[in-house]
Order: C-alpha cells, then structure tokens, then sequence
C-alpha cells in the first residue's frame, strides 16, 4: 500500500517539476514551432512541450555517418529493433531521403570505406542504396616517397579480394543509412536540434529531499541521462551515444578527458578531373606529408593533400594549383623510385616461393590532373583520443572517441567499427536483461574498441611522422620498408589485411 | 548477438547414474534419466547420510553472496513467522526509503562489494535464457522472451537477477528472508517501469509452498550452499514448480579447487568475499545435487560450469564444473 502512496507522490512532485519549466520554455517552443513548419510525412515529428519529458532507451546525439551507422544497425538487429530512439542532430537531410544529383560533380568529402566496413553496410542493408549512388572501387594502390628510393604495390589478389576499397562520398554513405533506416519500422524520433546541457540524474538518495515539497523522496522513472536542447525541449535516455564528431559536445558535457596533439599541417582536399579513368588509389609520401589520389568516378579522383601551413595556399589560382598538383604526383621533389634499386629482387629472393601477384608490378606514374572539378577545402589536422569512451549512461562512438591523421582514410572505418561494436554489445546486453546504460556492459565496448582503435592511430601517427622527416638514414629505412612491403608477401598481406579492417595487428590480437 | 547463450547449447550433460559426464547432447532435453536405478545402491545411502551431516549451519555466517546481511536464509527450523509479507509494512517511512535507497546503492554498484556476482551475472542469465527459451519453445531472437512465463527468484537479494528476468519479458517475483534485502530490491525496481513491476515479497520458499504458490520456473542461484538442509531445500523448490516447470540451481562444487578458488583465492587473497562467507564442507557437488533433486522428482537436464577469465575479468560457460556450476532441470509432469 505504502509502496503506491509513495509512487504516486513520486509522479507528483514529477509533474510539478515538469510544470515549472515549461514556463520558461514557452518563448522557445514558439521559436522552434515555427521551424517545424514543414513536418515531413516519413518520420514522426515528435510531439514536444507535453507535461512529461519524452523518455527513450537511446539518445544518439549527432546524426552524421557514425551516428546514423549506429541507428542503422540498431534498427536491423532482432534484439535491438524494439529500441525507442532519439537522433539529436540540426541537419534536415536527417528527416527526409533526400536525393543526390548523379549530374552533379562529386563532392571533394569522400571516405575510402574498408571491406569490413562494406561488409558491415551489407549487414544494415545500406550498400544497396550506396550502390545507386557514385562510388568507386579500387582493386590497386601504389605508394612512394619523394627521394625515388622504393615503391609498394599492393593488389586486392593479394588477399583474393574483389576490391581493397571502396570511395564513397560522405554524402552518399550518410543518405544510405538514412535511406536504410527509414525503410524499417524502427521507432526513432528526430529532434531538429542541438545540446546544451547533459545531466546523469543522479540516483534517488541524491534526487533528494525535496525540500519544497514537504520532503518527498521523489524517484524519477529511472536513473536516466537528461538533455536539453538548443531549442528549449527536453529528453531522457537510458545511454546518451556521442556521435557529434571531433568537437563533441557530449565529450565536453560529460567531462571526458582528451589526449591529443596537433600536427600544425592542413589537409587540402578537393576534386579534380583527368583525361582518362583511374582505378588506383595512389598515395606519395612529400617532406610535408602524403599527397594521396583517389579514384571517385571514372575521370574524377579526389585529392587529399597534407601540408605545412606556409607551403601553399587554397590562395593559389587554378591553374597553378593543377600544375603543383601535377608536379607532386610526378617529378616534384624527386625521382621516380626504380624497381630493383637495391637490387631488391635478390635480397628478397628467399621469400619467392610464395609470390604476391602484386610484386612484380612496375612503378607507375599517377593520371595526369587536368582540371579541379570542386572547391578546394583546407582542414587543420589533429591527433586526439579520448582517454576513456564510456562513463555512466554516456558513451563516445566516431570521431568524438577518436580523430585521426586522414592518411590511409581511416578515420571513419574506425568509427563504423565502433557503431558496430557498440550495437552488438547492446543486443548482448538485451540478451541477458542488463540495463543498456550500466556502465559494466558499456565497459564491453570500450575494452573491445579501445586496443583496436590505439593501434591503428599509433600506426597513422608513426607512418605521419617517418615520412615527415628527411634524414639520410631514416630514408634508407624508409627505403627498406617499401622494398619490404613490395616483396616479402606474408608481410603485405598483413599490411593489406589491416588496412582493409579485417586484422588486427598480430601482435594485438 | 555473438554473445555466450549459443555457448550453452554446447554445454549439456547426460546424467547417467550420479556420475555427470560431460557431453554434446541433450539439446532438445531428450536424454533420459538413469539416476533412479540407483538410488537404492550403497553409494547413495552414503551420500544420503553425508547430506543429513550438512544439517549443522555454521552458527553466524553474517554475509554471503546472495543473501548480504542474511544469516540462514531458507532454514526449515525457522518457524517464527516471516516479519513481513507482501506488503512494506505500513510503518516504513519516506525517509526510510531514503535510507534504504543509499544501501541499495552498494547493492548495486557494478565495482563494489558485489562486483564478483555483477561480473557473473550475464554469464548465468545467458545459460538461463537459453535453457528456458528452449524449453519452452520460446524465441531466441526475441527480446522478451520470457513473456508469459511466471518466474521466482528465491533469494533475491537486492534484485540482481530479478530485474534482468523482468527486463527478458517474465512476470517475476523475488524473495529473500531479509526484509532489508526486499526493500532495497523494491526501491531500485520502481527506478524502471519494466522492473517496477516484479513482485517482492520477505519471505521464505516453505511458506511460499504453503500458499500454494505455483511458477514456471523456481530458480535459485547461490542460495543452496546456504542452506541448513538442501534436500528439504530442493522440495520446497520442487513444490513451487507446476508440473512440466523448470527448476535452475547453481552453487559451488565441493571440490579442492573450488576450495582453493572459492575460499582461499576470493576470500582471503583476493578479498572479493569477506572472510567467513562460504563454508566448503556445506558445498554439494553436482552428483549431490542431481540425486537430491532427482528424490524431488526433478530431473536435471543440463549443467554448465562458470569459469573466470582473470585477464579479462569477465565469466564464461563452460564444461568445466569443478568450482562454480549451474544446472537446469525440468519437474516430472504427474
């Protein structure tokens, strides 16, 4: 009986509170009434400013390609698909499918998406809409270095793959996952919105005493994550998902603690068109970093260029700009490396009996730029890892967690691996009844993802800062290492089976 | 999805005289059960007076693993009745609740005093899932899948495994001896509406049989190594089964490895445990447990063991049954 009473007085001094704010929400729900102006018929507008806090099992703040990767997933896998979930996320692209032009030039963000992680779009039935769109798979990759010392090539045969990769435009991947989860009956809410304020309702005894309300314990329904938005609304969830990116406001609000460092280098990226198709991914260590070229479509590639600050700028006109382009895919700062320069072939000759396909391959020159097809963008670019990813109720997926160095086009594998990881280790969890939000099953995911992901940055960050050195003995290291990984093929099978997700380090696993 | 309860599809053992061996059978329960046979031998009347031996309770044991502040949870000699059933008593205060909701902090708090059963948690409850689901042709993939199926808890505790259970779709009900207990488990259930709405009751599995109280599935786990007399256990627990019902057990093998692991190793190194929680020689093996549940008319069916991985920190099921195991057993339908 006693336990009714209590409950009641509980939702009582619930609504009293929730009463309260809304007086102070009226001038913004007038604001953001008006936003919402044009609902949109695909998915539910959710209904704001009722007496109660709209309550979710998951909050997914940010619904970028990790954030709607999660969503996706969750919505395909049978434990998790009855999941109530909120996509906090400003972007209208979020509430509607909306189309990509085919006639429009590709847009100079792209992502080279690795076969684990098309193995996964498979997984969430998102690779088919990928497919309608512009992508283009690579089935080779040359990479060299300036001082002309040594060359790899790597062949998808050498691991009996049909492709090493796929590039994607980030726009194509993100509006597949929207288009994949708006075709289940998943039930998602999106709020048009960002976060300003994150509290962990803390547990009854600290709820406290109202004093107020003449001392009820009150015991909201559940210890549960409270966000407010930007435009005045409010939500709960059982786990708040951070996936808005490397400025992640929910790292901020949570109080996680990030290390990191920047490399006081910009990324140039951009589009460019060539005189005839590329299928190669070609990637050229420079003294200020890698200049790498992606095929898009059959005559456009994407440039991704690192360089120093000082060296060149976005300034430049075209056609100089084409012409730099040129010179550092060819001869600028140094000879074409010559296959057999150390007379390689007979050093290496031990390891013959077991041959890649690849390794017989000669040096090749990249396609010749003939015209930039895009904007030029310029990113700085930075190291950072967050020392931890979960805390109570809250946990970082994407690049919140982690910001990579764009060199081999990591970065946003790793985040679908974290989306994957996480998904499963929430059905896991539903499997045996845990709340989804207790930190010793989230504890799961960070133990699962945080060696996987520390590798590979330690990788990109070692791989930065060889080859943005130019000293004599390390150049003839460098030098080995090319010749290394282009001839003895245990080693490149594990060089290509890393890259493309599908291996961890040996030594880590 | 990968996780362990396909494990336990794996993990059956046929039960062929009080011997349990291992093996890959028994998927669809379809083994038969020999234990009968041999009730009558001399092995088994020795066995018989060795469990009667187990009628002495070591006089204060002031924690254990389940039952935290709970000295002889299910004791049959306990005769006086239970303070409270059912209801909070109607002089529990507000700021009692308050109070309790502060215990039930440690209770529930994955890195404290009861980290080791929140570490085993999912390990058991996956080999309960899978068990169930199975044997009452309920949907692996589903995310309630107990739905429908009447559950109790006996010796609950704060609520550990009972909240899981509801979560899994089961009308639940959990009971423990110490009203502290209860009351901490009522106050962190009515944080969730899902779990809010499990049935707590102070009580014990005897007046439960005399209330004629009937559930799918009895399911006790660490609560039998705490008893005075298991066999007596076994058929209150048997009693509270409907006929085709399941009955799951786990508890510590009586063994020297579970002597040096559950005692030495959890209480004394590595303090997991405080000193004094488990009494080795009151442990039973799985031979034991069978034949008493057998004499309950309830056959085991299946028996995993639970192994730590001291890397990992994390429980898995396994065939190995030497230190902690479960069993799953199903009661005979006349």
């Amino acid at each position: 009986m006693n336990r009714v009473i209590a409950r009641k007085l509980a939702a009582n001094a619930y609504e009293l509170r929730a009463s309260q704010r809304q007086f102070c929400n009226d001038a913004a729900a007038k604001l953001s009434n008006s936003n919402l102006s044009h609902p949109n018929n695909e998915c539910e507008v959710k209904q704001r400013f009722t007496d109660n806090v709209q309550s979710h099992d998951i909050a997914i703040v940010g619904g970028g390609m990790v954030g709607m990767a999660l969503a996706c997933s969750l919505a395909t896998m049978p434990l998790t698909k009855h999941l109530n979930v909120a996509i906090i996320d400003s972007n209208p692209a979020l509430r509607s499918n909306y189309c990509i032009k085919k006639e429009d030039p590709p847009d100079p963000r792209v992502s080279t998406v690795t076969p684990a992680t098309i193995s996964f779009f498979k997984d969430v039935g998102a690779w088919k809409y990928v497919e309608q769109h512009r992508h283009a798979y690579f089935d080779k990759m040359q990479v060299w270095d300036y001082t002309g010392s040594g060359y790899t090539r790597y062949n998808a045969r050498d691991i009996n793959k049909e492709a090493l990769g796929c590039v994607v435009e980030n726009k194509v991947l993100q509006s597949s996952l929207i288009s994949s989860m708006h075709n289940t009956d998943f039930q998602k809410t999106i709020y048009p919105s960002r976060l300003t304020s994150m509290a962990i309702l803390p547990s009854s005894s600290s709820t406290g005493v109202d004093k107020s309300s003449s001392a009820i314990v009150s015991y909201p329904r559940g210890q549960l994550a409270k966000l407010e938005l930007s435009d005045g609304g409010s939500l709960c969830a059982k786990l708040v998902v951070g996936a808005d990116g490397g400025k992640s406001q929910v790292r901020e609000l949570a109080g996680f603690k990030i290390t990191g460092w920047n490399y006081y280098q910009n990324a140039v990226i951009c589009t460019v068109e060539h005189s005839v198709e590329n299928h190669c991914a070609w990637q050229r260590f420079l003294p200020s970093g890698p200049i790498a070229l992606l095929p898009i479509s059959d005559k456009f590639s994407n440039i991704v260029w690192t360089m120093n600050p000082n060296e060149l700028d976005c300034k430049m006109n075209e056609d100089d700009f084409v012409k730099a382009l040129n010179h550092a895919l060819d001869y600028g700062y140094g000879p074409h490396p010559k296959s057999g320069v150390l007379g390689s072939a007979d050093i290496f000759s031990w390891f013959r009996g077991d041959v890649t396909m690849s390794a017989n391959e000669c040096f090749e020159v990249p396609p010749k730029v003939v015209k930039l097809a895009s904007e030029r963008m310029v990113f700085p670019l930075s190291l950072k890892h967050a020392n931890d990813y979960v805390a109570k109720r809250t946990v970082l997926i994407g690049d919140a967690a982690h910001t990579v160095h764009p060199l081999a086009g990591q970065g946003v594998n790793m985040g679908f691996g974290d989306a994957s990881a996480l998904s499963r280790i929430i059905a896991d969890g539903i499997a045996v009844g845990t709340d989804i939000g207790e930190i010793s099953l989230l504890k799961k995911y960070e133990a699962e993802r945080k060696s996987a992901n520390v590798m590979m940055m330690a990788v990109l960050d070692g791989f930065q800062k060889a080859y943005s050195v130019d000293f004599g003995p390390l150049n003839v290291l460098r030098a080995a290492a090319f010749h290394g990984a282009h001839h003895i093929s245990p080693l490149k099978r594990i060089i290509v089976s890393f890259a493309s997700g599908q291996l961890r380090l040996p030594f880590f696993s | 999805m990968g996780f362990s309860y396909r494990k336990a599809k794996f993990v059956a053992y046929e039960i062929n005289g009080p011997r349990v061996q291992s093996h890959r059978l028994l998927r669809n329960g379809k083994a038969e059960n020999k234990i009968g046979g041999f009730a009558e031998s001399e092995k088994a009347k020795t066995m018989a007076s060795r469990l009667s031996v187990m009628k002495h309770v070591p006089p204060n044991r002031p924690w254990s693993m389940i039952h935290l502040l709970n000295p002889r949870p299910f004791s049959t000699e306990h005769h006086q009745p239970p303070p409270v059933t059912n209801t909070t008593p109607s002089s529990l205060k507000q700021q009692e609740l308050a109070k309790f909701s502060a215990i039930a902090d440690t209770w529930w708090d994955s890195e404290g005093p009861f980290k080791p059963l929140h570490a085993l948690n999912p390990t058991r409850l996956a080999f309960i899932r899978s068990t169930l689901c199975r044997h009452f042709r309920k949907d692996p993939y589903s995310p309630k899948p107990f739905q429908g199926l009447k559950l109790i808890d006996v010796g609950c505790g704060g609520g550990i495994l009972s909240e899981p259970l509801a979560r899994m779709g089961a009308t639940v009900t959990g009971v423990d001896a110490v009203e502290k207990n209860i009351n901490i488990a009522r106050v962190h259930a009515d944080l969730d509406p899902v779990t809010s709405t499990i049935e707590y009751c102070c009580t014990t599995a005897e007046k439960l049989v005399e209330e004629q109280r009937k559930f799918d599935a009895v399911i006790a786990l660490e609560v039998i190594e705490h008893v005075a007399e298991p066999a007596e256990f076994c058929k209150s627990l048997a009693a509270l089964t409907v006929p085709d019902g399941a009955t799951v057990i786990s508890t510590i093998n009586r063994s020297m490895r579970s002597y040096a692991s559950a005692i030495i190793a959890a209480e004394y190194i590595l303090h997991w445990l405080p000193k004094g929680t488990h009494q080795w020689s009151s442990f039973l093996t799985p031979e034991e447990l069978v034949l008493i549940l057998q004499r309950a008319s309830i056959d085991v069916k299946e028996m995993a063991g639970f192994v730590y991985n001291p890397l990992t920190g994390r429980w898995s099921l396994s065939d190995d049954i030497s230190v902690n195991f479960i069993a799953f057993g199903t009661k005979n339908s006349q």
